[in-house]
């Protein structure tokens, strides 16, 4: 089989697709917090509590959906903390964000071992199923790989203009995208830049949860410590990529999506003989590649990383 | 409601205590943890520091600690300590099987061989940032991932060990493992390094124009470019001289510890120094209690895991939550907390 045969099926496609919706739910999540301007690294440590929440409730109750609704719950708490901490005491951001991923992902294991236990096989839970959608699903090629998709990849496919209507179609986006900016002339004009940042952020935390949830209440039905394995900076990446707009975020999203099905047909077929890490870190060598071709365009929010200070103006 | 942090009068016993009001309210968060899993966090806490003192984490701890230090004082955000580590310990590993090298060189050859691989892979996030202006955060962050795996494929394949076959590299040579200064314990060269590095580390950022001028650089780049500084160069310097002690860690963990390279030759190391040079509030002789107490926190984590069944992973718990902590507590000692119902006014002098 060719390297190109790989690629030349519905079934690839549809790979694709399922492999970026993680990395849509968590690039629209940064993108959210950038554009407020704050740089969100606890994104890693909100998509693995979105996972753990989400599993360990739909396995008590036996509700994927409530599991769904307790990975939001959950991501949005985190992001509430990271607020508390990076808005109103103006931490420092990078820092700050890796401590709230490094504990949470120290808190996440550590809750599940207590709450599953160690054993050899992990626990899993039925995850969705697939829902053609009624017609579109009918449409050759297109409607296998974008139509016969869980209900949670609709959800996304419907976020990504939802968001950009409301960054670039609605007063609350354009304050928001003002303080990103410039928090001291969105202030002049009457916006609370502390607010607009807190509400990012959480906003930002159940988007993330909703990644985490993705994983493994659709994408795998198990929890698994590498589940998250890196996808949150991957989403960090793509946002730059997709240059802070949704709709070009979201194809990030789908060609990353894409080189994660590649390399995994790459490594299943055995077409090509090399040790299977080296298809691992491709992704993240293409992320950065990616970034060096797009660096001359892509310039963030002014004031992403600058704390805002009311008093200092 | 809502919060608004005001600058505070300087008082350096406030300060002073700073860190260890940090430790202690961590310590608390934490053993709340323990109780959560049946077991007595006194007892918990002393497996973890009986364990812990001088152990052999203590090493990489510290020179990453000053990797991280310096990045930081110069703002740039260097992620990427795990990864210039592991390159580091590949260059001291493939260093130290050479045959090819008199004997007393190796060591010396592995030193800087290891300094210099975690200084070129430094390199390059500095350059893009300076030149190309990508963003320093998500580049070292995803060097670490490629250089992660690029080393574990070497391992599984081109670089196995030919004799026993498993995924790790072939073993230095006897003259190659440093010197250990007291008989049973882990106190080897590397050790030394470390704690030479501190001195060094301390005079570079405290008495020489490179350590003022990446002072103000990070404080300030538009000052600084206004004082006529290169900030280009002054980050690049910056960031050559983090990788390199994050190298030289490499290289400890090889001559001193492990004497071959294996996946995982830094567990976490990279990350966990950023944290100690935070609890060292950035000074390089706090560095070595910080890494001290980090070396306690994981190592310890082990022993107390196996001995009383609390999941080891409470060790990244403490770690991230002592790192919150005490960027809470260094803003605590700067700034009065207030909670204010209406809309913030000019403050009052």
């Amino acid at each position: 089989m060719s390297i190109v045969d790989l690629v030349l099926d519905t079934g690839f496609f549809a790979a694709a697709v399922r492999l970026a919706i993680p990395l849509l739910f968590g690039t629209l999540s940064e993108l959210t917090a950038e554009r407020s301007g704050v740089l969100n690294l606890g994104i890693e440590g909100m998509m693995l509590s979105g996972a753990l929440a989400g599993f360990g409730t739909a396995s008590a109750t036996g509700s994927l959906w409530l599991g769904v609704l307790a990975a939001i719950a959950i991501g949005m708490t985190i992001g509430a903390v990271m607020a508390v901490l990076v808005v109103n005491l103006r931490l420092d951001q990078t820092v700050t964000g890796r401590g709230v991923s490094l504990a949470a992902t120290g808190l996440v294991f550590y809750s599940y071992r207590l709450g599953f236990g160690e054993s050899s096989t992990p626990p899993s839970i039925t995850p969705f199923s697939t829902i053609p959608l009624p017609f579109l699903s009918d449409i050759p090629v297109i409607g296998q790989v974008f139509f016969n998709q869980y209900a949670l990849t609709y959800v996304a496919y419907l976020l990504v203009p939802a968001l950009a209507f409301f960054l670039y179609r609605t007063p609350a986006g354009l304050s928001l995208r003002t303080v990103g900016e410039n928090p001291q002339a969105a202030a002049a004009a009457g916006i609370d830049p502390i607010r607009a940042r807190i509400l990012a952020l959480v906003v930002a935390g159940g988007l993330a949860g909703l990644a985490g949830a993705y994983l493994n209440l659709a994408a795998f039905g198990s929890f698994t410590f590498g589940i998250v394995s890196g996808r949150g900076w991957i989403c960090l990446a793509l946002v730059v990529l997709g240059r802070w707009n949704p709709i070009a975020c979201a194809a990030a999203a789908v060609l990353f999506g894409a080189v994660d099905a590649f390399q995994l047909r790459l490594q299943a077929s055995g077409a090509v003989d090399l040790p299977y890490q080296l298809f691992l870190a491709l992704p993240y060598a293409a992320t950065l590649v990616a970034m060096i071709l797009n660096a001359k365009r892509a310039v963030g929010p002014a004031a992403l990383m600058q704390p805002y200070d009311a008093e200092h103006r | 409601m809502r919060l608004v942090a005001r600058p505070n009068r300087n008082s350096p016993l406030r300060d002073a205590m700073m860190p260890v009001a940090a430790v202690a309210a961590s310590l608390l968060i934490c053993a709340v943890l323990i109780l959560l899993a049946g077991a007595n966090p006194l007892t918990a806490f002393g497996i973890m520091a009986k364990a812990a003192f001088w152990g052999k984490f203590a090493a990489p701890l510290i020179l990453s600690g000053l990797a991280a230090l310096v990045a930081l004082r110069t703002r740039f955000w260097n992620i990427g300590g795990e990864g210039q580590i592991i390159v580091g310990a590949m260059a001291a590993a493939w260093v130290g099987a050479l045959t090819s090298l008199p004997t007393p060189l190796l060591i010396p050859f592995m030193l800087i061989g290891a300094a210099l691989a975690g200084a070129a892979l430094a390199a390059v996030p500095a350059s893009l940032k300076t030149r190309l202006g990508v963003d320093e955060v998500v580049s070292t962050l995803m060097l670490n991932f490629i250089v992660m795996y690029l080393m574990q494929a070497l391992l599984s394949g081109p670089w196995k060990d030919p004799v026993t076959g498993w995924t790790n590299s072939p073993s230095i040579l006897r003259a190659a493992e440093f010197p250990v200064f007291w008989k049973g314990t882990r106190l080897h060269l590397g050790v030394l390094v470390a704690f030479l590095a501190v001195g060094v580390v301390g005079v570079i950022m405290k008495r020489t124009t490179l350590g003022l001028s990446m002072k103000i650089v990070g404080e300030n780049p538009r000052a600084a470019r206004h004082a006529g500084l290169d900030v280009t160069r002054v980050t690049l310097a910056a960031a050559l001289l983090s990788g390199a002690l994050a190298g030289l860690a490499g290289a400890g963990e090889i001559g001193g510890i492990q004497f071959q390279a294996i996946a995982s030759i830094s567990s976490g190391y990279g990350y966990a120094g950023i944290g100690g040079a935070l609890l060292a509030r950035l000074s390089a002789a706090g560095i070595i209690p910080a890494a001290l107490f980090i070396a306690a926190i994981t190592t310890g984590a082990d022993e107390m895991s196996r001995q009383t069944g609390v999941p080891f992973f409470i060790a990244d718990a403490m770690q991230g939550i002592c790192l919150i902590a005490v960027l809470v507590a260094m803003t605590l000692s700067r700034y009065q907390i207030r909670f204010r119902t209406s809309p913030e006014r000019r403050a009052t002098p």
